[in-house]
């Protein structure tokens, strides 16, 4: 993976610097909580329901034990022993003090890790595919594009204070794992007729209030030109976003009031343009950062054999692991959505746990995945039993994955100073009432997302079932929402009727898994059998 | 009732005025009256609280409740981790914010 | 009149009133514009022969467009005075320095020695926006 040199180091040390200077003078009283708030957000410092939260970035969601480690112990040594992974493959801590915060950061920077850019109006981290480099059906690893982009977004002078924030993911296989086209801008790598990698451009996706699936908006940008096409698009945007809402400020906003077309034609102008000035660097650059994501040394005759004795150990391999492109490896996914468990949340223990196997069996590698789980994408499949039996003994070896369990929720209002309910007891309901693994082998890939505001953090619009609560005259309520998905079939859940209660959430959805089985043809996926069948008799089971 | 709460600039905590300071008990606020809004621009600007703000209360037979839940879960803490919250040993904490 | 408080040419201070873009192209004597955030920077480019100076207006610093405007405007060749007037922010300073802004005229006037230490903070930067003539670190990495 990506390592630091001279530069990268000193980028990070100076903002480190810089925020400490900003904290300086706001507890001095030189900078109001006006001023201070786009600073701090612009470095990950948020004030939440209880205390400031701090989100860390893991670019890409690419991280390695070291930093790993250090996650765990700032949990412990800052917060109150734990963090939470985020749907942007970042982790927050939920108690941080402002006066720790510098101190904070310059421990991150020790280990290549930063917050920069985590949250303000302006370019975020960037996401990817959580099998990147493993994944059996990927052209190309798409890393080194999104670290690419990564330097390139960070601190640059003309976008940190654009209309509202701005989320970029790259991708490089057919199968979308990263939510691409619902991003501000979505880059999936191609290979052309010509045999040459590129990058295919989507613009104006995005969830919130207002969902949308982002249009294409270029088939193909040549390798030398990704820089000099992503700064059209972000100064097209920059310059024409509204500002006037800050409901109506996002890309997604522009192109849809512009028509693809007329956004299309703006960027391309501007594209033309920036070509005439050198702001692209080299292909030599990307080839360095390439030389860092270059295969790990494979045990070249590694046996494909997996001794599945262990019904539990067996129903863990089928449900929370991928295939490899490498013979005789796996890639496993921790669930960090244990039955009754806050999805996402992981103690300091847990976290130094899967740095440690990390170290000892994959690699040294970890991804962040943006549904809040924890891969580890090298593992030898004469290793997977050890790396399961010690997952186990530390309640990490929930096999869910993709199932009605692995529930991506927000913080929702136990935590979170913009939520109207609370999304994390909904979550814990429902793991419950289908905690048996049996019953979630029976129901299959069921994506099921929470959201505790219209924000959409917990993103409900892409959900098989999705659920936003709302603040109904002072109460909490949960609305339900069918038929969304983020993948390669891109699709935005709608709403089903009325809202409910928190109890009566579950029960919905209980009887919407009930007319999914009566209904289900041959290998249907819930998703599937409703979109065939329609909404109604989904409806009238609920309300009828 | 009107109360005032904010956090703490420093440590983020949750606060709420007293009448003469910042507790971090919610029983301990004060009945702020027609005060709040210059209460909010004087202890922000002495730097002690950040985002104060009024909220309506009452006083019940267990101390004083606001009225929206969203204060009720900044006074207890999160529901779902009652055993950070000042109620650790009440397992029916969560039940006083619904 | 807001006073400049950093400047880094070496020339003249202009002082001629600005005038807005809107009314500017049939304004022929004028030698300043000043340009708010709404107002297309592009609309000058005609005119950049007889610019000696361009202010640009940021009501609120949060409101970036000011930025592209600049840098814009450098990029199509304007060498006068690119004046940024308004809520300027001591962390932001930099950042206006690396789009083409050479005068900054803030509201009030920012700590002298904070906003030094905020011109100065960046030894090396990640992006070449070509107008500040600073080199990438990309460019370091790989001398031509």
């Amino acid at each position: 993976m990506y390592k630091y040199d001279e530069y990268d180091q000193q980028m990070v040390d100076t903002r480190v610097a810089e925020f400490r200077d900003q904290v300086r003078r706001r507890l001095a009283g030189d900078l109001t909580e006006d001023q201070f708030k786009p600073l701090r957000l612009q470095n990950g410092l948020y004030l939440q329901l209880h205390a400031y939260m701090l989100r860390v970035a893991v670019p890409y969601g690419t991280l390695n034990s070291a930093q790993m480690t250090l996650l765990g112990d700032i949990a412990d040594k800052y917060d109150r022993g734990y963090g939470h992974f985020t749907t942007r493959q970042n982790i927050q801590y939920n108690w941080i003090k402002l006066e720790d915060t510098p101190d904070i950061l310059a421990e991150l920077a020790k280990v290549e890790m930063h917050a920069i850019q985590t949250s303000g109006n302006c370019i975020r981290n960037i996401s990817s595919d959580q099998f990147a480099g493993a994944a059996a059906d990927e052209i190309v690893d798409p890393r080194p594009y999104a670290e690419l982009l990564r330097q390139w977004s960070s601190f640059h002078p003309e976008f940190l204070v654009l209309p509202r924030k701005f989320k970029i993911a790259v991708i490089a296989s057919e199968t979308d794992r990263a939510a691409m086209r619902l991003h501000d801008i979505g880059i999936k790598m191609v290979k052309n007729d010509a045999g040459e990698i590129g990058a295919q451009f989507y613009a104006g996706g995005g969830m919130g209030r207002t969902p949308m699936i982002a249009p294409l908006i270029r088939e193909f940008v040549p390798l030398d030109q990704l820089i000099t096409f992503s700064e059209a698009c972000l100064r097209v945007y920059n310059r024409y976003g509204r500002r006037d809402n800050k409901y109506k400020a996002r890309i997604k906003i522009l192109v849809h009031e512009l028509g693809r077309d007329e956004y299309v034609r703006q960027v391309e102008e501007e594209f033309a343009h920036l070509l005439t000035q050198p702001i692209e660097p080299p292909l030599a650059e990307l080839e360095r950062i390439k030389a860092h994501f270059t295969a790990p040394a494979y045990e070249t005759a590694a046996s494909d054999d997996l001794d599945l004795t262990d019904p539990d150990f067996r129903l863990w391999v089928e449900r929370n692991t991928h295939a490899h492109k490498q013979a005789g490896y796996v890639i496993a996914t921790v669930s960090l959505k244990p039955v009754g468990g806050i999805p996402g949340d992981a103690t300091a223990d847990q976290i130094r746990l899967m740095a440690q196997l990390a170290k000892d069996y994959s690699f040294d590698e970890l991804r962040v995945t943006h549904a809040q789980n924890i891969v580890f994408p090298h593992v030898r499949k004469a290793d997977l039993y050890t790396v399961w039996q010690a997952l186990d003994e530390a309640g990490l070896a929930t096999a869910n994955l993709d199932t009605v369990g692995d529930i991506i929720a927000c913080p929702g209002l136990d935590y979170c100073s913009l939520a109207n309910a609370r999304s994390i007891p909904v979550a814990q309901k429902i793991s419950e009432r289908f905690g048996s693994a049996q019953r979630q082998a029976e129901i299959g890939e069921l994506k099921l997302k929470i959201s505790g505001c219209i924000n959409a953090c917990g993103h409900h619009h892409a959900g098989h079932i999705g659920i936003l609560g709302v603040d109904k005259k002072g109460l909490e309520n949960y609305q339900l929402l069918f038929g969304g998905s983020e993948g390669a079939d891109t699709s935005l859940a709608k709403i089903i009727g009325p809202g409910f209660t928190e109890d009566g959430v579950v029960d919905a959805i209980e009887k919407a898994t009930e007319v999914y089985l009566a209904n289900k043809e041959g290998e249907e996926r819930f998703l599937d059998t409703y979109r065939r069948i329609g909404m109604d008799p989904f409806k009238e089971a609920i309300y009828g | 009732m009107k109360i005032l709460t904010g956090n703490d600039l420093k440590t983020g905590a949750v606060i709420w005025w007293t009448g003469v300071g910042w507790s971090l008990d919610v029983n301990e606020s004060a009945d702020v009256g027609e005060h709040g809004a210059a209460l909010v621009a004087r202890e922000e600007g002495a730097q002690h609280a950040v985002a104060a703000y009024v909220v309506d209360g009452e006083k019940t037979a267990e101390g004083i409740r606001p009225a929206h839940i969203k204060e009720r879960i900044r006074a207890l803490g999160p529901t779902v981790r009652l055993d950070l919250t000042p109620k650790a040993s009440d397992p029916a904490a969560a039940d006083w914010v619904i | 009149m807001v006073e400049v408080q950093f400047r880094f040419r070496d020339d003249e201070t202009v002082n001629d009133p600005a005038v807005t873009v809107d009314s500017f192209s049939e304004q022929s004597n004028a030698s300043a514009v000043r340009i708010e955030p709404g107002d297309d920077a592009r609309d000058l480019l005609p005119y950049l022969d007889r610019l000696s100076l361009v202010e640009v207006s940021f009501p609120a610093w949060t409101d970036g467009r000011g930025y592209s405007s600049a840098r814009l405007l450098r990029e199509a060749g304007y060498q006068g005075e690119m004046r940024a007037v308004g809520d300027l922010v001591i962390d932001m300073l930099s950042h206006l320095k690396r789009c083409g802004f050479d005068a900054f005229a803030p509201d009030k006037a920012l700590n002298e020695q904070d906003a030094r230490n905020a011109f100065d903070r960046w030894d090396n930067v990640y992006q070449a926006t070509v107008v500040d003539g600073r080199p990438a670190i990309w460019a370091k990495r790989h001398p031509a």
